[in-house]
This record gives C-alpha cells, sequence and structure tokens, in this order.
C-alpha cells in the first residue's frame, strides 16, 4: 500500500493526474461522489512552480463530502445540499492545503453522516474495497475506500460513533478518532455536537500521526478546541498495561474476529507489554446512550434546514409549515428522519428525564469507569466492530441489527477519548479485521506510537 | 415492546417538520418503537445521585474579544446559496 512519502518530491501534478486516474478505474466502488479536478490541477501547478510548498506539497487526499471545500459541490451525500456550493472551506481542509496537500475528491458516506453502512448515502452505496459484494462501513465508508484502494494515501472522516474506526476496520486500513477537541470542526456538516470528531484514514500510523500533527489545534471558530497538545512519539513507553474488554470477547462475537483480537493481544505481550482482560459492565449500554443522546443533539443540529436560506426547497408549497415539512420530507433520508424524530421523542416534556437526562447520567457513569481505569491501565483494547463487513443490504431493513455495528466504537465517543483501529489480519474468507485500542484522554501521541511499534513487530 | 401509538408518530413528524406520506408513517412507527424498547434498557442502570455529563471538552468558559471577525464570507456569497432572493434578501413564498 501506498504511503504519504512515496507522493512527496514528485511532480506534483503527474501525482494529481494518476490519483485520478485511479479514482476513475475504480469509479464502479462508487467511493467519490464528485472530483475537484480543476482546482486539484491548478494547486499541483502551483506546488510544482514552488509558489505551494509545505510537509505535504503535491500528495493528493480525499475528504468526505461534509467537509466544506472548494471545487465541488458540499453535499454530505444528501439531496438537501445537493447543490450547495462552500462559500468557505473547513479549518482542517484550510490546513492541509497550507501544508500543499491536494484534494482530489469528495468522499461517499451516510447522507448526513447517519449510518454504519454508506447505503443511506442518497446517490447510492459504496463498496467495500476488498469484497464488492459488501459494505464499505460507515459513515466514511468512501474515506475508507479510496485509502484501501490506493487511490490516495490519506483521507479525511468525521467519527460520531464510529464512522472513522468502523469502516477502517472493514477494509483493511488505520482509522484514528483522536480526542474530543483536537482538531477543528469548522466548516464541516453538523452531527453531534458532544461527540463529533474529526480524524483521517492512512495506510500505516506513521501517516496518521503526520496528518494529525497537522490537522490538530486551537481554532476560534470552533470554541471547543483544545490548544495543540499532539506532537508525535518517537519512543514507545515499554511495559505498558493493557486491559482487554472482556464485554467485546463474547461468543455473540465473530470467532475470527475474536482470534485476531486474541493474537494481537499476543503480539502486545511479546513485545514486552501486559494484557489482562477486563470486564467493564456498562459498556454494554453504551449504545442506548448513544441513540438517546445524538439523536437528541442532531435533531437540533438539522433543524436549521429548513428549505429558506440554503439547501432544497420543496416546490408548489402553499403555507410556511408546508415549506418546512416537503423540503425536509423531500431532502432528508429515511434514517434522518427516523433520528430527527428519536431526537424530538427524547426531548420532548414528559419523556426528558427518562430518556436524555438518564443516558448523559448513564454516560457519567461511563466516563467514571474508564478513568478509573485508566489509573491503572494505558490502553484498553478489543475488536473494533462484532464482524467483518456485512453483504449489502444485509441490514438495511433492521435498524436495531445496523447500529449493533457501533456497540464497540461509541464508549470512546461518549467519553471523548482517543481511539484507533488498526488492521489486525484477515477473516477465513478473506475479509479484513480491526483491532480498536483506546487510551485516556490526550494520550494521542503514546496510543499512536504503541500502535506503530506493533507493525513492525 | 413499547408502543407508540399513529397518532404519536404524527405528533413527532409535526415536532420535527417533517411531511411524511402515510406509508413512512407506518414504518416510522415499528422502527420508532423498536429503537425506544432497545433504549429503555438505561432505566435498569442506578443513577441516583449522579450528574449528567452534557460535553466533554474539559474546557471551562471560553472567551474572546468582542470584538467583528472576517471569515471571508461575504453578504453575496451567501445569498448565492438561498433557493431565491430578491432584492439582497433571501425570498421565500407567500406564507400569510
Amino acid at each position: 500500500m501506498s504511503r504519504i512519502a512515496d507522493f512527496i518530491g514528485k511532480n506534483a501534478r503527474q501525482n494529481v493526474l494518476d490519483a485520478l486516474q485511479r479514482a476513475a478505474d475504480n469509479d464502479q466502488y462508487h467511493a467519490i461522489l464528485n472530483l475537484t479536478k480543476e482546482r486539484a490541477m491548478e494547486r499541483a501547478d502551483l506546488v510544482d512552480k514552488g509558489e505551494i510548498t509545505g510537509r505535504l506539497a503535491g500528495v493528493p487526499f480525499v475528504v468526505k463530502d461534509n467537509f466544506l471545500a472548494f471545487g465541488a459541490p458540499t453535499t454530505a451525500a444528501s439531496k438537501m445540499l445537493e447543490h450547495f456550493d462552500a462559500p468557505l472551506q473547513a479549518t482542517a481542509v484550510e490546513k492541509l492545503e497550507a501544508e500543499g496537500a491536494i484534494c482530489i475528491g469528495k468522499a461517499n458516506l451516510d447522507a448526513f453522516a447517519h449510518g454504519g453502512s454508506t447505503e443511506n448515502s442518497a446517490f447510492g452505496p459504496t463498496k467495500n474495497a476488498i469484497d464488492i459484494n459488501r459494505v464499505a462501513g460507515g459513515s466514511s465508508g468512501g474515506s475508507a475506500v479510496v485509502t484501501a484502494l490506493d487511490i490516495v494515501p490519506f483521507a479525511l472522516g468525521s467519527d460520531t460513533g464510529g464512522s472513522i474506526r468502523e469502516p477502517a476496520s472493514f477494509n483493511g486500513v488505520v482509522g484514528i478518532k483522536p480526542t474530543y477537541g483536537t482538531v477543528s470542526r469548522y466548516g464541516v456538516v453538523a452531527m453531534a455536537s458532544s461527540t463529533d470528531v474529526i480524524g483521517c484514514f492512512t495506510t500505516n500510523v506513521a501517516d496518521s500521526e503526520l496528518v494529525l500533527d497537522i490537522l490538530a489545534g486551537l481554532d476560534r471558530k470552533d470554541m471547543t478546541t483544545l490548544v495543540d497538545f499532539f506532537v508525535p512519539e518517537k519512543t514507545t513507553k515499554p511495559n505498558q498495561k493493557i486491559g482487554l474488554i472482556k464485554e467485546f470477547m463474547s461468543h455473540d462475537v465473530d470467532e475470527d474476529v475474536r482470534a485476531r483480537t486474541n493474537e494481537y493481544a499476543e503480539k502486545l505481550r511479546a513485545a514486552g507489554h501486559t494484557v489482562e482482560e477486563v470486564s467493564i459492565p456498562i459498556v454494554l449500554h453504551t449504545l442506548a446512550m448513544y441513540y438517546i443522546i445524538v439523536p437528541a443533539e442532531l435533531s437540533s443540529n438539522l433543524a436549521r434546514y429548513d428549505g429558506v436560506r440554503y439547501g432544497h426547497r420543496a416546490e408548489g408549497v402553499t403555507s410556511l409549515a408546508e415549506l418546512y415539512g416537503k423540503s425536509r420530507d423531500e431532502g432528508f433520508v429515511t434514517e434522518n428522519k427516523r433520528r430527527i424524530m428519536i431526537g424530538s421523542y427524547v426531548l420532548s416534556s414528559g419523556f426528558f428525564d427518562a430518556y436524555y437526562l438518564q443516558a448523559q447520567k448513564a454516560r457519567t457513569l461511563l466516563i467514571n469507569e474508564l478513568n478509573t481505569l485508566f489509573e491503572t491501565f494505558d490502553v484498553l483494547m478489543g475488536p473494533t466492530v462484532p464482524t467483518p463487513a456485512f453483504k449489502l443490504g444485509e441490514n438495511t431493513a433492521d435498524p436495531i441489527k445496523m447500529y449493533l455495528a457501533d456497540i464497540m466504537t461509541v464508549p470512546a465517543s461518549l467519553a471523548g477519548i482517543p481511539a484507533i483501529s488498526v488492521p489486525a489480519g484477515l477473516s477465513e474468507s478473506g475479509l479484513p479485521i480491526g483491532v480498536q485500542l483506546m487510551a485516556a484522554r490526550r494520550n494521542d501521541a503514546q496510543l499512536l506510537s504503541l500502535a506503530r511499534s506493533m507493525e513492525t513487530t | 415492546m413499547t408502543q407508540i401509538s399513529r397518532d404519536d408518530v404524527v405528533h413527532l413528524a409535526q415536532l420535527s417538520s417533517l411531511a411524511l406520506s402515510d406509508e413512512e408513517i407506518q414504518a416510522m412507527q415499528t422502527d420508532i418503537g423498536n429503537i425506544l424498547e432497545y433504549v429503555n434498557q438505561l432505566s435498569d442502570l442506578d443513577t441516583t445521585g449522579v450528574e449528567p455529563t452534557y460535553q466533554v471538552t474539559d474546557l471551562d468558559n471560553v472567551w474572546r474579544a468582542d470584538i467583528v471577525d472576517d471569515y471571508g464570507v461575504n453578504r453575496d456569497s451567501l445569498l448565492a446559496l438561498a433557493p431565491d432572493s430578491k432584492d439582497g434578501q433571501i425570498k421565500v413564498p407567500k406564507v400569510l
């Protein structure tokens, strides 16, 4: 698989032309919604003239289509924003461009990032990079697939409950969700503000460290950002104490997934670390918390799509209520509507205490439990997803079955802690399997260092 | 399972400003009922005396000087995004 270094010091125009060719050759995966060819070529020429320099000069990348970027519409894979031309760029995109990176296209996702398979895209699903009859995972499915297919060496994604880690696991690439607040979300379509995090896909951990080093830092346009604390850590702390989460290794979990996870634990032991089983019963309740808190937040964030100021407006309406209602009914996919309505339900008077408040209290219990464990453990680990990639259409009829794919990734989201999915081998039938490593808040650099050290052992 | 009536679904759709078709209402009644049944497991957790968590930033109030920021976006570029506009203002269908 390609690495960022393979593109450094090369002719940028050629880098971009080659990437565009690979994108065209892999069209059948439907990983990219729109290419930003014209702008990419202009920027490549500026790099070749030496007018744009930086640590990523001439390196092509792809960005999930919920990031505002110039050169193509920002659709969030929805009819609502199908023709939305961004008037500004996301801070994350600006930072990469400032280092000379060149965006060549916008990746497919579940509409408004609601989903775990990219089947909720209003423009059709992305196919898995290893088995075209299977899902890419989601919601950042397109970003994972362009990385796995070597179209570009890295891609940006967003992760609200596993939307980077789950597709990374399904496609055999590295996916990092840093500590909440590490990277500015300015210019990214908001989903659930208390868990939305920006991260990246790469083919190896060192490249994730480089990209995260560029992305991290305070942005006054996103008041939740933290002062830059991320400095890649060359030396991996020896003799780390690692907890293998017992609840994520039960017999409900695919046998091959458990086997690859146990092998990864053995590799950690062979590298001098201690791995012991740890029971965290509350993690089994985290998905229920997530599907209260996140719909509540997104129902508020998606209230802005009203057909008035921007986005889709329904034709032939005769009242204001109809303008809102029809524009939203036409602009959103079923999963968007389902989540908005769940959010309205759990926030409505009479149900608020039983659902929303109870979930936020349960969230405190989860965070307290994890904080206590991180006093003893450097890292917690388990599989990233209970199964390898499932078949296209397999889970679309049953929302709960689809949601269960997130069960191992949501704890890190609700706690705001860093988590990475790394490739851990294949299933019997040749499908990628990922292992997830999690650490305490702001321990991203040490977490990535450990993951990198394991690539070479 | 948690029963949610058709009227409840219609009311939720109104709260959510969603003009759903009859088929959508029927499907939502089943799906939302199943999802509520799943999340109901949280009532098993004892949260007596536990404070809710609303955010995980580690930050308290974040202040900035009260000065106008230039976000590099002008009125014309924003108006260009509107489905309809006239005389420098966003135009909506007659609603009264």
